[in-house]
């Protein structure tokens, strides 16, 4: 393996700069769903209580609830920002890339 | 009592799902079509049949259970397993894609050893289908003697022989479209029902909310954490397995080569996020609904004040309480729907790994004619259904509980370790890959076995030798460790080989060059 066409796309700078942009948008909202997932998961087993508090005076709702819908929408709303960002910018850089080397 | 709607409706089920496997049977030719639906399933459609493969009777009626039970903790359990995904796309899904053609073996193996990768990729594969299909099966058997008054033995040999149906003769395309019927059953279903509880609040979550805890025996402590994680090991245990377990499912992976492209796979994440999130949010619903409108009612209770066919039917009880007998039948069906997709999607990717992962790469080390190789996997699709009926069956008394787990652990633990560091990891060598992969699967094995799931709970000692619960935390952190120690002690000629090729095997992971190297070739 190691073909001339993907040792010449691996050094070009178009490469680079995609995978430059992938990696850095993909750590960041992997860190930001791991950090709100084990956080969340932290507070269940150190501060049970924090998430049983009420909303407010009124209300019977423990702030866990929309706590824990929040944490599945927001799943949800990073995926859609990747899939934002992927179809704006990678398919671009890829399809360059792509031309160049044919 | 024999649940006329109920069957009435199933049969409705398992004749369109036939017609559908023998329209699909038509169009499986080749191996493409077999394991991969010929990559034409479009990212909706394969959203809805990942959701489909993924929303379980377990999750279903289990959280759905979980949360009539103790309230809060089903919430854990279902963020638990949703966030998987967003990672699943973040970092695997389109390197997958890019990198394989039918297996998670194919991206893994791309530049290590076929032989070895595919050994241990198989085994952890196998492992994780067969525990997984057995929990489905028992839980099967039980669900359908309840629901329709069959025998437990007559319903396990009805959903093993429909599985091989489905499988044997529809491939892949019978088992997507399978699955995309059953996420919309099962999303309209539970959105009814969702809907109707929320009727009878008048829309109002405070009315719910207040209704449940003044009559469930808990009261308040049904809104917070309870007794679901008490320790903070068990809790980060639990949650490593979750999340990177549902990134070592066999038959989930599997669902990404169904799709034209690397694009295509991301998208089928997002609307398969989409969709699992707002059925966990509906099952939450309903579990509360369920509460607040049949733990009172005497109705849906043994003598002891329980519920009738144990908590998980709490989903079932309700779809009668809310909407009736032709309600429950639908509800029935579809759970029944629910676990026949699932058992399915689970026996094809066991018969893949079978077939193009032991077969046709290590037996015949890849020269291997198309059609021998789709009747070994039609072969093995009807080996694996003999052999989940046949333990089906045997497992009937036992607590399978702890079986699912088990798969969860061992798909974090060796399937996704290896899959991750293969196309992250440049020093990643064979063995290093092999011995770790075989690690990560007998820690968990090991750790589960001497844990209180099945030291006290089956074997009947006073104390577990290993304390706590979900052993991923050990045993996916062995995984790596054993990895990273044996591929840089690794200093063979072929381990260089490996190094070397990462560099060629990146630039295919991120820039899809099939088509762009046919025309090279021609």
């Amino acid at each position: 393996m190691g073909s001339r066409l993907e040792k010449k796309i691996f050094n070009s700078k178009d490469f680079k700069s995609l995978v430059k942009r992938k990696s850095f948008v993909s750590w960041i909202l992997s860190a930001i769903t791991l950090l709100t997932y084990f956080s969340f998961i932290l507070l269940v087993a150190f501060f049970p209580e924090v998430l049983g508090l009420r909303m407010s005076d009124e209300s019977i709702i423990a702030i866990g609830i929309p706590i824990g819908v929040s944490i599945i929408l927001l799943a949800f709303a990073s995926t859609g920002v990747y899939i934002f960002i992927a179809n704006r910018e990678f398919d671009q850089i890829e399809k360059k890339i792509l031309k160049k080397n044919k | 009592m024999t649940n006329y709607p109920a069957i009435t409706m199933f049969f409705i089920f398992v004749f369109a799902t036939l017609v559908i496997t023998y329209w699909a049977a038509k169009r499986t030719r080749s191996r493409s079509h077999f394991y991969a639906a010929g990559g034409k399933v479009t990212s909706l459609q394969n959203g809805l049949a990942i959701a489909g493969d993924y929303m379980s009777a377990a999750s279903f009626l289990g959280i759905s259970g979980l949360v009539y039970l103790s309230g809060y903790d089903g919430l854990i359990y279902s963020i638990g397993f949703l966030v998987g995904w967003p990672i699943i796309l973040f970092l695997l899904a389109e390197r997958l894609r890019n990198l394989g053609d039918y297996t998670f073996a194919d991206a893994a193996s791309h530049r290590l050893d076929q032989t070895q990768i595919r050994c241990i990729a198989a085994s952890g594969s196998l492992l994780t289908v067969a525990l997984y299909l057995i929990a489905q099966m028992v839980g099967a058997g039980k669900l359908i003697q309840l629901l329709f008054g069959l025998p437990y033995e007559l319903a396990v040999v009805i959903v093993g022989v429909l599985m091989v149906l489905y499988v044997s003769f529809g491939g892949m395309i019978a088992t997507t479209w399978v699955q995309i019927i059953k996420a919309v059953l099962l999303l309209s279903g539970a959105t009814f029902m969702a809907i109707a509880v929320m009727w009878t609040t008048g829309f109002s979550f405070e009315t719910l909310f207040q209704e449940a805890v003044n009559v469930h025996p808990q009261s308040y402590a049904i809104m917070q954490p309870g007794g679901l994680v008490s320790d903070p090991v068990s809790a980060i245990s639990l949650g490593i397995a979750l999340m990177f377990g549902t990134a070592g499912l066999p038959h989930i992976l599997m669902r990404f080569f169904t799709v034209k492209d690397a694009k295509e796979a991301r998208k089928s994440v997002f609307f398969a996020t989409g969709f699992i999130g707002y059925f966990y949010i509906l099952t939450f619903i309903i579990g509360f609904g369920a509460i607040m409108l049949i733990s009172t009612n005497p109705e849906f209770l043994n003598t002891n004040g329980g519920l009738r066919g144990g908590n998980n039917m709490a989903a079932i009880h309700l779809a009668n309480a809310v909407g009736g007998d032709m309600f429950l039948g639908f509800i029935s069906a579809v759970a029944f729907a629910t676990i026949l997709a699932v058992v399915s999607g689970l026996t094809l990717a066991g018969a893949s790994a079978v077939s193009h992962d032991l077969y046709a790469s290590v037996i015949k080390k890849g020269k291997v004619n198309e059609k021998d190789e789709l009747f070994v996997s039609k072969i093995s699709a009807v080996t694996l259904g003999c052999i989940a009926i046949f333990l089906g069956i045997l497992f009937e008394k036992q607590n399978v509980a702890f079986m699912v787990g088990l798969a969860f652990a061992v798909a974090a633990s060796a399937n996704f370790p290896i899959l991750f560091l293969s196309m992250y990891w440049k020093k990643l060598t064979s063995k290093g890959a092999l011995i770790g992969g075989s690690a990560g699967l007998i820690t968990a094995t090991i750790l589960v076995i001497l844990g209180p799931t099945v030291w006290v709970d089956i074997f009947g000692y006073d104390k577990p030798i290993f304390p706590y619960k979900y052993p991923a935390l050990f045993s996916v952190t062995t995984a790596f460790i054993v990895m990273w120690l044996f591929s840089i002690m690794d200093k063979s000629k072929s381990s260089k080989r490996e190094i070397a090729a990462f560099d060629s095997q990146f630039v295919q992971s991120q820039i899809s060059l099939k088509n762009q190297k046919e025309t090279v070739v021609k």
